[in-house]
């Protein structure tokens, strides 16, 4: 992990904008996520969760606005200095994202071999380690990830995503296709992990038994922006409209329209 | 369908702005082509360079396209053999079956065969694979993981393809005359020895030549095409199919279309 003496927060978005042609996806979205913070992004399909980790992440390009980490606006950075930035972050995409061609420790090594250039030996080794932490045996580590189950898979994207120690981890829907029992499983290893490593956290997902546990602060994201951010234990008291309905998972409220 | 049918209805009511937007949507097509081009040519030139993809591709595109290369070389000599002579005894001159078989292969059908069959083998495969990994994250992964996906996964294809389509033709040059000798001694009771020195004595460095330069640009616009088709699938298993599909038939036509302009360079040598 990095140190770094910017006292203001870790993640910081600012009137984000971003339209794919007439379709209007971030209307001037605003988030702070202070240094080991915990934030949950919570909202319905197609309003925007993973496009906002992705203009992070510079793999889309907001229109308008500005994405600050540490405090250094990152909004069209490219090549070397984008690079440079994304050694920060780890991630766990929502299929996993495992390579294919790749045996599962050459996965989870991969940040340390081709990033940081690292041996592979001594990648191996660490690579091992952090299987280890998301529970899984070494005796899968030469194995090839299409014959994991999902449940597994994503304790390998897990264990990729922590493997350069990262300063910033996003989780994009966690617990999505898994049972309730490995859910659970996989939100208590994200917990440990992060716990064990310091790191600040975005996650975002539709499932809120995974939001409250993983959760240090919840904002829901609707319309292109946030329109309530709050702390996980004052979730159920919220007397947004919206909030409501979508914990509850209720037909009735104000999404109801945008269901039928 | 309903956008097919939406389709039909603004052709018949203007067609001049049909013809229009077919024409930008294909400028568009080019340009980003060309920006894709660009920068595959960039990351070949900028380190790092991942020479253990670039072997691995080398054994996928080369080693294992041998069978279909070859076997299609094997018999379009003997073809060749059997038609040249066909046509030939029409003004007595079967002697030229040898000499004119060689030229054709090397020159013509050993690069553009090779070149055709390796476009539907390694054109499809390579869009697939990048195909599947795009719609799957995997792209993103690797780009989150600071490693230029350019670098990593179309460099070592293009390189890869452009060095063993060469040695893939030159390898069909010889089991294509093979075939053409095969017919010329066992049906057409052409001798030996005068078969082979009709063969090589006829023979030219620059037929070689110009067929391996052939072979190389083929090569390169079969990874190229299969690359870019790839990285811009969009939409699941359906999208990966279309990507396929437009990667090969677009090597295909590239392919014939440019086998003109270096014929034609060579010629006007």
């Amino acid at each position: 992990m990095t140190e770094t003496s910017y006292p203001g927060p870790r993640l910081e978005l600012v009137d984000v904008h971003k339209a794919f042609g007439p379709k209007v996806v971030l209307d001037g979205l605003n988030l702070s996520v202070a240094k080991g913070e915990s934030v949950v992004i919570i909202g319905g399909s197609g309003t925007g969760k993973s496009v906002t980790l992705k203009c992070i992440l510079g793999l889309l390009h907001p229109d308008s606005g500005q994405i600050r980490i540490d405090g250094e606006d990152t909004v069209g950075l490219r090549g070397a200095e984008r690079e440079r930035v994304l050694t920060k972050f780890g991630m766990l995409f929502q299929s996993a994202a495992l390579f294919d061609s790749l045996t599962v420790w050459e996965n989870v090594a991969f940040g340390l071999i081709e990033g940081a250039g690292m041996e592979r030996e001594a990648a191996r080794v660490i690579a091992i380690e952090k299987l280890a932490k998301v529970g899984l045996d070494e005796d899968i580590a030469e194995g090839d990830p299409a014959g994991l189950s999902g449940g597994m898979k994503k304790r390998v994207g897990l264990a990729r995503a922590i493997a350069t120690e990262p300063d910033i981890i996003f989780f994009d829907e966690p617990t999505t296709g898994l049972d309730p029992i490995m859910g659970d499983v996989i939100n208590n290893l994200i917990n440990e992990c992060v716990q064990d490593l310091g790191a600040t956290t975005l996650t975002i997902t539709h499932d809120m038994s995974s939001a409250r546990v993983i959760a240090d602060r919840v904002a829901m994201l609707y319309g292109g922006k946030i329109i309530w951010a709050g702390g996980v234990d004052e979730i159920d008291e919220c007397d947004n409209p919206f909030v409501d309905q979508f914990i509850h998972g209720r037909e009735d409220g104000p999404f109801a329209l945008e269901v039928t | 369908m309903a956008a097919a049918g939406r389709a039909r209805v603004l052709w018949m009511a203007n067609p001049l702005a049909a013809i229009g937007r077919i024409f930008l949507s294909f400028l568009a097509t080019v340009g980003r082509l060309s920006i894709f081009t660009g920068r595959s040519l960039s990351a070949v030139v900028t380190a790092p360079f991942y020479w253990r993809l670039c072997l691995q591709q080398m054994m996928t595109i080369g080693y294992y396209s041998l069978p279909v290369v070859g076997m299609t070389a094997l018999f379009t000599g003997a073809v060749l053999a059997l038609q040249i002579y066909l046509g030939s005894a029409r003004f007595g001159a079967e002697s030229a079956v040898p000499n004119i078989v060689v030229v054709g292969l090397t020159r013509e059908l050993g690069p553009v065969l090779a070149g055709l069959m390796l476009g539907g083998r390694v054109g499809a495969a390579i869009a697939a694979e990048l195909g599947t990994m795009k719609v799957t994250e995997q792209l993103d992964a690797l780009i989150t993981l600071q490693t230029n996906p350019f670098r990593y996964l179309v460099v070592p294809r293009l390189v890869a393809a452009a060095i063993t389509t060469p040695i893939l033709v030159l390898i069909a040059d010889i089991i294509g005359v093979m075939g053409g000798y095969l017919v010329g001694i066992h049906r057409l009771d052409f001798n030996s020895a005068v078969y082979l020195k009709n063969t090589f004595d006829f023979l030219e460095v620059m037929d070689v030549t110009s067929g391996l330069v052939k072979a190389a640009i083929f090569g390169f616009l079969i990874a190229l095409m299969g690359c870019y088709h790839g990285f811009n699938s969009k939409g699941g298993a359906q999208g990966v199919g279309r990507a396929t599909t437009d990667a090969v038939v677009s090597s295909l036509i590239l392919i014939l279309i440019s086998n003109y302009f270096v014929t034609e360079a060579f010629f006007s040598q």
